[in-house]
């Protein structure tokens, strides 16, 4: 029963292609899989403690405050997650770039503490937020293996050539700005017309 | 019997024509066979296959996105249009397969997914065309110059690289290296003035648009004639700013439609990255032609001025 409140972020409630959310992020880093990957468990660690926190605190914020504290305990999280990468990951920490810690006004985070995690139970929270994360994970994997696979020619994650560069001339436009509205356009349109989504 | 015989009430319009937009299409791809037939005297018998290739493309993509939708599929010649335009704006280099790719872009992505003909905001062989110039920068530069196919850079190029102004009457003849269909302003003038005289488009658009980038450049300082006869102006104003879809439909509007893209030219021409603009120009004013239909909104006759001014 409990199950559903983890595998309704994969699918049904879709981040991405059935909330619409995060699209920033979901355009600007899928230039290649190795950005998503980054981004998606950037996000995931966010997610799932910010939520946690402000359902533990959930019984003693005052309604009125609510979303300044919401705000403040996902920058911490945001912060602890930007010096994390920037210390261990820095080249990954480079491409991100601004987008890392514009993590902090991602209207996923902000919006299923608002929707769920400040009216619900730590262990709910935690299955909702886990999914969630697990639902943006794939969707932006998604769009930035089309993208690289386009645009690019090839797949490299971490230095091994996942798939070895197939065509001589990859469209450009592809993992450029134009080919992020594209693919999500066009993945929106053949969920829509799929009733996945 | 009397006067409340049969009498039919129906929805404007009443006055029936015998033209048709597939006649009208048709009337386009005329009136650009001297600039087609003029860039294969110049760039050679290969640039037939690019023109063949990128007409097919438009027409097969069309069909099959209409098969898609499950909507009746009508050869109303507007593919044809798309394809024709589109392969006279490419460089006469270019791979096979890029007219290719760029009319099925053109038509699936800028056209039918928006609905099909009627419905689309922009030019959908400017679209291809634009997104081949952003995939392949590289094979969409490559020039050559005329019967001899040496490569050398446009006329634009030129200029931009500092090596003064290439001949007006080369200009206005089309003995330039350039796309295919662009080079020659005496071809497009005889096509673009038979479709005016036709009445099939609006003389408002090409004039306000080219005079536009005259004027400007000569208070610039730059030699009016050479930019308003090199580069793509010409083929843009007569055949793309003219597209009844993605262009203004009221007279006013067509002539801020003109002025606005004008002025863009001439900004991408004197700052902008590449040397020449009326691609990106056009496109930029189809995205602001359902404003511009709105602020240029004819008065309606019998209706006080002052009224529509909103007091």
């Amino acid at each position: 029963m409990k199950l559903q409140e983890f595998t309704k972020g994969i699918v049904k409630k879709n981040a991405v292609f059935a909330l619409a959310l995060g699209l920033c992020p979901t355009l600007a880093i899928t230039t290649s899989v190795e950005n998503a990957l980054g981004m998606s468990l950037a996000v995931a660690f966010v997610l799932i403690f910010s939520n946690l926190i402000i359902s533990a605190v959930r019984g003693f914020v005052p309604q009125k405050v609510r979303i300044p504290c919401f705000i403040v305990i996902i920058a911490s999280l945001v912060t602890i997650i930007d010096l994390f990468m920037h210390g261990y990951s820095p080249t990954l920490y480079k491409r991100l770039g601004i987008f890392l810690p514009l993590i902090v006004v991602n209207c996923i985070i902000l919006g299923r503490a608002e929707a769920f995690a400040s009216k619900r139970s730590v262990f709910d929270t935690l299955l909702d937020a886990a999914g969630i994360s697990v639902g943006f994970a794939l969707a932006i994997i998604l769009v930035s293996v089309i993208r690289e696979l386009l645009g690019s020619g090839k797949i490299v994650v971490l230095g091994h050539e996942i798939v070895p560069a197939f065509i001589s001339s990859p469209a450009a436009a592809m993992i450029l700005p134009p080919g992020a509205f594209l693919t999500i356009g066009i993945l929106l349109a053949l969920l829509r017309r799929a009733g996945v989504a | 019997m009397g006067l409340e015989t049969k009498r039919v009430v129906s929805p404007s319009p009443h006055v029936r024509d015998t033209v048709s937009v597939r006649g009208i299409m048709y009337s386009v791809v005329i009136a650009l066979i001297p600039a087609t037939v003029f860039g294969v005297h110049l760039f050679g018998l290969s640039v037939l296959p690019i023109i063949a290739a990128s007409i097919l493309s438009a027409v097969a993509t069309e069909f099959f996105a209409f098969k898609l939708m499950g909507k009746p599929f009508a050869m109303d010649g507007s593919a044809v249009v798309t394809g024709l335009i589109l392969a006279l704006c490419l460089p006469p280099t270019v791979p096979i397969w890029v007219p290719v790719v760029g009319a099925a872009f053109g038509i699936a992505i800028c056209k039918c997914a928006f609905g099909g003909l009627g419905h689309n905001i922009f030019n959908p062989a400017l679209a291809g065309r634009a997104f081949l110039m952003l995939s392949w920068p590289a094979l969409m530069t490559r020039w050559v110059s005329p019967f001899d196919a040496v490569s050398t850079a446009t006329p634009l190029g030129q200029w931009r690289a500092g090596a003064g102004y290439t001949s007006v009457v080369d200009l206005f003849l089309g003995n330039v290296s350039g796309s295919i269909g662009e080079t020659s302003a005496l071809a497009i003038l005889i096509g673009g003035a038979f479709l005016i005289l036709m009445r099939y488009i609006d003389w408002r658009t090409p004039l306000t648009y080219i005079g536009t980038v005259g004027v400007l450049m000569w208070v610039l300082g730059e030699n009016p004639l050479f930019h308003m006869l090199a580069g793509g102006l010409f083929l843009g104003a007569f055949f793309m700013a003219t597209d009844y879809v993605t262009t203004p439909i009221t007279k006013n509007g067509r002539i801020i439609f003109g002025i606005g893209a004008g002025i863009l030219v001439v900004v991408i021409r004197m700052i902008g990255g590449p040397p020449e603009g009326v691609c990106y120009s056009i496109l930029i004013m189809n995205a602001l032609t359902p404003l511009i239909d709105r602020i240029a909104k004819p008065r309606v006759y019998g209706v006080e001025r002052k009224f529509l001014r909103g007091r």
